[in-house]
Order: C-alpha cells, then structure tokens, then sequence
C-alpha cells in the first residue's frame, strides 16, 4: 500500500515534527525554570476564556461559511483581474492588526465611509465596537484565507470529473452533491479549526473593537500577565489553557475528517459546463463584487492614507523593510524544512489528528515562545545577538499549521493516487519527492511559502521583546512612528508593508497561481 | 586611515557604556540619538543603547544583565523594579529636581514627566469638561477612548487617576464614563490613531501631546482638557545597575541626565517636560504651555498596592 512507498518520509516527517514539539516544550521549560508560586487564574479569566471561545467560533463559522460560496464562484469565473484578485484577497491575512483595524475604522468606523454614507441618505448610523465588530473584523481577517484555501481544495477536481458530469447532465445541485460536497466535507472542518485557533490567539482586534474589558482574550490575559504582572506561572498556565483550547478543536476537527479521495485525474484545465446558466453567473458576480468590496474597501483605505504618508517616511525604514525580508527569507527555508517532511507524514496516515502538532507553534503563544527561548539562550548567548533568528523561528512555528492545511489534501491525493505506481516503479525517498510529489504540489508550497513569508514580514512578534536599535523590522519601525506621534509617516509604513508583504506572497504564490489560471 | 586592525583596535579599548531603554527612546525620532551624539563627545566612551520591553526584560535577565544604567521607567513600575536588587543609589541631588512634587529616591532619577490628560480638537469641542466630573456628566454620544490598564502604561495612569480622584466611588465613576468610552486599545498609538483619524471626540493621552501639535505641526487646536481636581501625574526615570563593569561612566551619564544640556533635549525629543530645568529655561513657547494647577500621585509603593484594586473596578464596571 501506499504507507509502505513513502516509509522513508515517514522517518523525516517525525523528527521534524519532534522538532517542532521539542522547540515548543523546550520553550516551555525555559519558563518553567523562572516560575514562582503564585495565583491561579484571576477572577476576569474565566469570562476572557469564554468570550474567546464564544467570539472565536461565531468567527470560523461565519468566515468558513462565507468563503465556501466565495471559492465556488472563484473556482469556476475565468475573468479579467481574477489572478490579481486572488492575490489580493490574502493581502489582509497578512496585514499588521493595528493596520487592519485602521482600515477597517476607515470604512466602518463612527466617522467612516460607511456612516458617512449612511447619513447623506439620513438613514441611522452603524457602530463597529462590540462582538459583531470583532466578528467583522475577523472574517475581514480570515474569509481570505478561507477561501484560498478552499480554492486550491477544489482545484484537486481533476477536470475530467466535470468533463463527465456534463455529459451526464447533472445539474448543479446534483454536481454540487456528487463533486463538490465531498470535497467541502475533507476540507471545511480543517480550515475550520485552522480560523478557530487564529481568533482564539488575537487580542488587539477583539480588544479594540470589542469595545472594552468585557472582550478581552486569553491572549490578553497572556500578555498582561507577562508584560505587566511578570507572574511567569500565571502566563503559562493561561498558555496551556490556550493549548488545550486551541489542540482540542484541532484534534476534533482533524480527527473526522474521512481519509476519503477525491481520486486521479491528468491534470488538464477545469472547464466547467455546469455554470454557464446566466442565474449561476450572476451569482458568482454578485457574490465575488460583494466579497471583493467588504475585503477591498479596507485595504483602498490602507493605500490612500499610506500615499498620502509616503512622502514623510524617512530612510530607516526601508532599511527595516530589508531587514523584515531577511527574516522572511529564513522562515520560509526553516518552514520548508520542517513542513514538507511533517505533511508527507500527516497524509500516509488515515486520519489527520497528528496535524494537531502543527497547531502548537499558533496556539502556544509566540510571545510565550519568545520568552522561553530568551530564558534559554541568555545564559548561553546574547538574545540580542539572536533576535533575528528566533524572530524568524517562532514566524515558521506560527505558519507551520497553514502550511500543512494547505499541503496535506493535496499531499494525500498524490500518495493516494500514485503511491502504488511509484512503489511499482520502486521509486521511494528523495526520488518519490524528486519526481511525484513536488512537482504536484508546486502550488500547494509556493502558496504556504508566499503565506509564511508574508505573516513573517508583517509580524511584530518576539522583536519588540529585545531589539537592538538597528535591527528593527519594518512593523516595529512602523509602531516607533507611530509612538513618535508620527501618524502620517506610520501609514506611509504600513503601506510599505503592505506592498512588501504582497510582493513577497505574489513571487511565491507565483506558481500557485499559475496552477490556477491553467 | 587605519586600516581594518587598528580600526577594531581602538574600537576595543573605547569603553562601552550600555543603557537600556525603552523601544520608542532610541528611535530616530526620539531622544536617545542626540543623546547619545552629546555623551559621547564628553565622556570618551561609547554609548550604545538596547532597546526592548525595560521591566520584563530585566527581571528575565536578572543578574546577567548587560545594562549599566536603564533608563525609561515609569513610577508606577519601579517597585518592582527595585525589588530585583539590581539597582545602586544614584548619587545625585535630588534638590536640582524641579518637578510639582517632592523627590527623595535615591535610587530612580527623573528625567521628564508629563501629566495623564484627555486631548480634545477645539474645532470639534467648543466646551471641554473642566473636571472629571464634567467629564463623567458629558452627553453619551461624546465618545472618548482610552487604553487598557493591563497593557499600557497610559491605561495603568488613567485607572489610578480615577482611583485618586474618586477613591472607593472609582467603580461607580467607571460605570458613568462607561458609555462615553468608544473603545479601549492595547497601546497609546491605537487610540491616538483613532483620535486624530476623527473617530473619537477625545483620546486619553498627556498634557504634553499638544506641544507636539504645535511645535512639530504648526496646529494649534488641539488641547489638554484640564482638570480642576488634579491630574496623574507620571515620571520616568533613569538608574544605575549596581554591577555595572562601568561605574565611573555610569555615574557621569546620571550626571549628564541631570544637565541642562540633557534637560534641554528632552522637551522636543520625547515630547515631556524636563525634571531638573525651570519653567523659564524651557524651549520657546513651551513655558506657556497650560499646565494643570495641582497633581495627583501615587509614590511607587501605594501605586504598586492599589494598582489590582484601581484595575478591577475598571474592569468589573467595564464589563456590565
């Protein structure tokens, strides 16, 4: 069988995973060796717990939801644009919060473009503070991703499956039972879980446009209690509990999801035959310009506050724009490393729960990362002197979860489907990767490496924790202007960022892309 | 022109003199380059900062630390600070200081301060409140926003500035300001944003933030609301690390903090007052400045007791 054609993978994906884990629990211990005894969880932490859960979930939900039709229209519209559309749909994934959230207030905020409107037309006004702002905010956040991901699950469809059931004639609805709802039933509850974990590690969002106390995160709780309290014990108790959070919706989500194959096909271009009815079209436009508003309305608003900063930003931060791409660079090498191998792993066994583990990076806290590591290397080494590179390590631990999301399906088919053949052809190790697998999965890895370079590029992370003046990155540059009374300049920065970032996702997504237009 | 050798060579015997500090003091932007350029011309020494997050950084390295002076933390954080041991007198005069209050630590010296102050735009707000409990008596559809006490320095300032003023009644003040609070950001920037976006009617920042308006930006409309009842008043400091391998320098940095050239820098750089300068050797306009009449403050170790309490009734009236 198939497990039996790749065992030599199956060796790297465990020690990279072992990787993975050690360099969690090490960082775990690293906090361990500095923890007094101290409080438990404070009284507000058990309502933090559950607003995160509550907000966390009414986010997957919503921007799964949204993004399945959103992937269907993008799946099956060949237009003008749609190449630079979908890039530019990941764009606020990877956006720096306090950027997105600024966007977001352009458009939707008390004196924003939306209420603006509203009052020319004397209709009431709408306010984005409160769940539903975080929720907004959220699926802002997440509905790109979602999407992406569910679009590169459906262009596995091997074309000649449409091709079939056009001859037979089945109707959308049965084509949609027959092709497609097997296919969402293998993705959705991944990616699912994958936004679950994003919106239960924010803060800032849920804080700024939750409005106050009321919804605050376990991060928060984190961050407070480490920033402010230093109670270490309290901070790390509230990262387990994250942990468990976080690793148990994975474990639940991954775990069902049928070993089930969409089956081979030869790889020709999706032609679909199905949706060529003028009510098909018009909901697929509708749908895409409604998503393309909501998603590009914001970022419209990044762009013209940042030209209109550009001309204030001074010279040190295009050189933390250089400095931001050398630590994306090393992020997507270390990612590449220890993600192939992981996910060769994860898809020559039946059933997804080991992916769990790509989970921990996310959901452990990076700053809990950052700071067990600095506990680590101090006595050994300067962590100044080391910044760069932990900065980049707990970047490839943080994308480490999408990257598998985007590779296992498609990673699983291929064992699947040629794993005998290339047993038969005694084709095993390096030469079974060389030949088989990577060149089936260009477009899987050239997105995850485009995704983890661009999260990398727009984290502020570890960085602010321990710096040197001159080894800023671009996001901490962009938050010293800001802190300098700098708004202008800062949105100048932002849009830097901005442009980088998606610069950085276009040339790896590259291939992805190309892979999508065929 | 040496070549690369006798470069490296003479760079090595250059003593160093390391002095953390906060992230946004060695920007560019902030005061720390021409610090940094003037020490270096008197001391024959090379001043280089590191920059991080000052409290948790120092209590994750304790002992091993590599600062010699820290420079950058606030009052409200100092007794924690000082617990680590960490710390040597600072061997200065106290009675240079010119601060509202009277200074007796010996241990952190302050280099500025500035009061916490709501800024509102007057094109926007022709009646500004003129205490708190005008504030707390404003229309509801005033929409201010403020920062988070767990995370931001500001937010801590601001909850015990309503502890001070308001003392076992802060939970029901909370409670009245409550529906004028637009939003709470994580940091100062977030809401500044905010504010100078337009989103909010006023922003909780210091009474120095309009100098910055008028002196960097020409804009003279925004304005620090000031209070009758007093305003938090916040001071940073700088300190000597006992174990400093430098200590003659060190001590010629707290010295030099003290200086008027040093004081001198600070208003424009870091957009606070100066501690040890009086109000007429102030940089032009700044001496007109409004300032408030009377300061609120809480020594480091009544801050550092009443800060869970100040917190919680933020938080629990905050949360109904």
């Amino acid at each position: 069988m198939a497990q039996r054609a790749d065992s030599v993978t199956t060796r790297f994906g465990i020690a990279a995973a072992a990787l993975v884990v050690a360099a969690v629990l090490l960082a775990f211990i690293g906090i361990a060796t500095r923890v007094q005894p101290g409080a438990g969880l404070a009284p507000g932490d058990w309502a933090a717990i559950r607003f995160t859960v509550v907000q966390s979930v009414l986010s997957a939900v919503l921007s799964v939801l949204l993004a399945i039709p959103l992937a269907r229209a993008l799946a099956r519209r060949q237009f003008m644009g749609r190449g630079v559309l979908v890039t530019l749909l990941g764009a606020p994934f990877i956006l720096p919060v306090i950027v997105a959230v600024l966007g977001l207030v352009t458009v939707f905020g008390r004196s924003g473009w939306l209420n603006t409107g509203l009052a020319m037309v004397g209709l009431p006004g709408v306010s984005i503070y409160g769940l539903h702002g975080v929720v907004l905010a959220h699926v802002f956040f997440n509905l790109p991703l979602a999407t992406r991901l569910l679009l590169q699950g459906w262009q596995t469809i091997p074309a000649e499956r449409f091709r079939l059931a056009a001859q037979l004639r089945l109707t959308p609805e049965s084509l949609f039972r027959t092709l497609e709802w097997p296919l969402l039933k293998q993705i959705v509850p991944g990616v699912a879980a994958l936004v679950f974990v994003i919106c239960l590690t924010s803060f800032a969002v849920a804080l700024t446009l939750g409005g106050g106390p009321s919804a605050t995160t376990v991060e928060l709780a984190i961050y407070q209690a480490f920033k402010f309290d230093f109670d270490l014990g309290r901070a790390a108790s509230l990262a387990v509990v994250q942990l468990v959070l976080a690793g148990g919706a994975a474990l639940i989500a991954l775990s069902v999801i049928p070993a089930i194959s969409i089956g081979g096909g030869i790889d020709r271009p999706v032609q679909r035959w199905d949706a060529e009815s003028g009510l098909q079209r018009s909901l697929d436009i509708g749908i895409i310009v409604l998503s393309a508003l909501f998603l590009l309305l914001p970022l419209g608003a990044v762009v013209l506050r940042g030209l209109a900063g550009l001309g204030q930003v001074p010279v040190s931060v295009w050189h933390a724009a250089g400095t931001s791409v050398y630590v994306a660079t090393i992020s997507v090498v270390v990612l590449g490393l220890l993600a192939l191998p992981m996910a060769g792993w994860i898809a020559s066994r039946r059933t997804g729960g080991v992916e769990a583990i790509g989970l921990l990076g996310l959901s452990a806290s990076p700053l809990m990362i950052g700071t067990g590591w600095f506990i680590l290397i101090n006595p050994l080494a300067d962590p100044v002197q080391l910044a760069l590179p932990v900065t980049a390590l707990v970047n490839a631990l943080m994308a480490m979860p999408f990257a598998l999301r985007i590779m296992v399906p498609r990673l699983r088919d291929t064992v699947q489907d040629y794993g005998r053949l290339g047993e038969s052809l005694g084709m095993r190790g390096w030469p079974l990767w060389r030949w088989l697998i990577l060149p089936r999965l260009r477009a899987q890895i050239g997105f995850a490496a485009g995704l983890t370079g661009a999260l990398s590029v727009g984290d502020l992370g570890v960085i602010a924790l321990f710096a040197d003046p001159d080894r800023a990155t671009l996001p901490l540059q962009m938050y010293r202007l800001m802190g300098a009374y700098r708004m202008e300049a800062a949105a100048g920065a932002a849009l830097i960022l901005l442009v980088l970032a998606l610069g950085v996702f276009w040339i790896c997504d590259k291939g992805g892309r190309w892979h999508a237009e065929a | 022109m040496g070549a690369p050798i006798f470069t490296h060579a003479a760079y090595a015997e250059t003593p160093i003199l390391t002095v953390y500090a906060g992230d946004y003091f060695t920007s560019e932007w902030g005061p720390g380059p021409v610090i940094e350029a003037e020490f270096e011309k008197i001391c024959d020494c090379d001043l280089e900062f590191s920059t991080g997050d000052l409290l948790p950084r120092l209590l994750l390295e304790g002992a091993r630390t590599k600062a010699d002076v820290v420079i950058g933390l606030t009052s409200d954080v100092t007794a924690k600070a000082r617990a680590t041991g960490l710390f040597a007198p600072h061997g200065q005069d106290n009675s240079a200081l010119t601060l509202p209050i009277d200074w007796t630590d010996d241990t952190f010296l302050p280099f500025n301060y500035g009061h916490t102050a709501f800024i509102y735009d007057e094109t926007l707000m022709a009646t500004p409140p003129a205490s708190f409990d005008d504030l707390l008596a404003m229309p509801d559809d005033v929409k201010i926003v403020i920062q988070d006490p767990r995370t931001s320095i500001s937010g801590l300032a601001l909850v015990l500035w309503v502890q001070s003023v308001y003392g076992d009644d802060a939970g029901a003040a909370w409670t009245k300001l409550a529906p004028k609070i637009l939003t709470v950001t994580k940091d100062w920037s977030a809401s500044y944003g905010m504010f100078t976006d337009g989103e909010a009617d006023m922003v909780l920042s210091y009474t120095t933030s309009p100098a910055y308006h008028m002196f960097a930006e020409e804009d003279f409309t925004k304005h620090a609301a000031l209070f009758a009842e007093g305003h938090y008043f916040m001071v940073e400091t700088v300190a000597k690390i006992a174990k400093t391998d430098q200590p003659e320098l060190a001590d010629q940095f707290m010295a030099y903090v003290m200086s008027s050239e040093f004081q001198t820098i600070i208003p424009t750089a870091n957009w606070s007052l100066p501690s040890a300068l009086p109000r007429e050797s102030w940089p032009k306009g700044w001496s007109e400045l409004p300032l408030p009449e009377k300061v609120l403050f809480y020594d480091e170790s009544e801050a550092a007791a009443l800060q869970d309490k100040a917190i919680e009734a933020w938080r629990s009236a905050l949360t109904q």
